[in-house]
């Protein structure tokens, strides 16, 4: 499957505002059809590589390429992207159903069908100015114009804002259902991490507008477990190792550590009294991004 | 599912499971990898390689066109590969928390005695 031309190619992508760099050479590649999560924390510059991807901004240096070519004003290939923004804005009196109405203009594969049982499965109200939609009705309306969009690449840029967690489950079911069906490139940038880290195939993950993680979920998996027992047994235990985080109480220290546990640690972790436990995916990429070591170096350790 | 391991191998266990309890007979189709995706609520790429790890080993195998079948003879050999670990996964740990305990192995042999007599009383 690796074979295959990759659908987003990233190269050296760097973009700044006057003397603040929002990314920094960044670059990636992705292969067709996978279900990918963007993460990293608030100004990691997620949105501002969702943008360039989509062609509404330009890089300072580097390049962006879809299906091999350049994004920007190239109709082409816009017609088979779709970003579904969380800052959407549309122009006073337009109601969901204009918006329904004129995305096939826009989006070459779009499934006015499809839309219509979003509609009712969301319960969007049709006939009311998007403006007065509640936060999560204009979510719920986002979600649909991207699933039924069908497009080769989608990308959700925090899609679920004000979304409940009902709601959220549809849409997580109905993507999963239509993606099965109909295998795609989704990219999703998400804070809920937990909640979406088993329906993502691939991890790419943002800091400080560096590329800190670019891997497959499977291998992000399990790499990192917390050890907890007296600080003494524990610091012995994980000297050597990669330290992700330490926390201590009173004589006790819990300290997460990079890499695969083998069944000889879980013995000796055993005979030192100390418990280790797996550290869940959101947690292990909130350690990482917290961490003030450089990011090459991480990355590294964690892929083995 | 169990953060600590890779889903794939989480989702064969639990087809094991099913054929272990008789849920799936043998020669029996199974799910779809995208119903299994869809229940489970997992990426499809990944229900996928949970599916073919079970066809490598032997217990499933495909129908080209149709699907998915559980092969002949799989509840045996899971049987057979499951004890080969029950030492492993269960024995060892029981007496190393028997050992921390203070539990002595003439206790240790009166307890599953007492515990399998039990079983048999219910």
């Amino acid at each position: 499957m690796n074979s295959q031309n990759p659908v987003i190619q990233v190269d050296g992508l760097s973009r700044s505002y006057r003397d603040v760099a929002a990314l920094w050479d960044v670059t990636f590649s992705l292969q067709p059809n996978m279900i990918c999560g963007l993460l990293g924390r608030n100004g990691a510059g997620k949105t501002t590589l969702m943008r360039m991807l989509t062609g509404q901004d330009f890089p300072s240096a580097g390049s962006v390429r879809l299906f091999g070519e350049n994004p920007v004003e190239n109709s082409t290939v816009l017609q088979q992207i779709c970003f579904v923004s969380e800052a959407q804005r549309y122009p006073d009196g337009f109601q969901a159903r204009h918006v329904l109405a004129g995305a096939p203009w826009f989006f070459a594969d779009w499934d006015a069908a499809f839309a219509d049982d979003l509609v009712g499965k969301f319960r969007l109200p049709l006939k009311r100015d998007v403006k007065k939609l509640s936060r999560g009705q204009q979510s719920a309306l986002g979600v649909i114009v991207g699933l039924a969009s069908r497009a080769s690449i989608t990308i959700f840029d925090e899609p679920y804002l004000g979304l409940d967690a009902v709601a959220r489950h549809t849409f997580y079911d109905t993507l999963l259902a239509d993606y099965a069906e109909r295998p795609r490139t989704i990219l999703l940038s998400t804070h809920l991490i937990d909640e979406v880290s088993n329906l993502l195939e691939h991890v790419l993950v943002l800091d400080e507008g560096r590329l800190l993680l670019d891997q497959s979920a499977e291998s992000l998996r399990g790499s990192a477990a917390a050890v907890a027992g007296r600080a003494g047994d524990v610091d012995s235990f994980v000297e050597g190792r990669q330290i992700l985080h330490r926390d201590t109480l009173g004589g006790l220290a819990t300290v997460t550590i990079a890499g695969r546990l083998t069944a000889a640690d879980h013995r000796a972790a055993t005979a030192a009294n100390l418990e280790i436990a797996p550290v869940s995916f959101q947690q292990l990429i909130v350690d990482l991004s917290t961490r003030s070591a450089p990011a090459p170096a991480v990355a590294s350790v964690v892929h083995e | 599912m169990d953060e600590a391991r890779p889903i794939f191998q989480q989702i064969a266990e639990r087809v094991e499971n099913d054929i272990l309890s008789g849920a799936l007979s043998e020669e029996g189709q199974v799910p779809s990898t995208n119903e299994f995706a869809m229940f489970y609520r997992i990426n499809p790429a990944t229900a996928g390689k949970g599916v073919n790890l079970l066809v490598e080993q032997g217990i499933l195998y495909k129908r080209r066109g149709i699907g998915m079948f559980v092969a002949a003879g799989a509840r045996e050999r899971i049987t057979a590969r499951r004890r080969e670990l029950f030492v492993l996964e269960y024995i060892a740990p029981m007496l190393a928390e028997a050992a921390s305990l203070g539990i002595k192995p003439d206790q240790i042999t009166q307890l599953i005695e007492n515990q399998l007599s039990e079983r048999e009383t219910r």
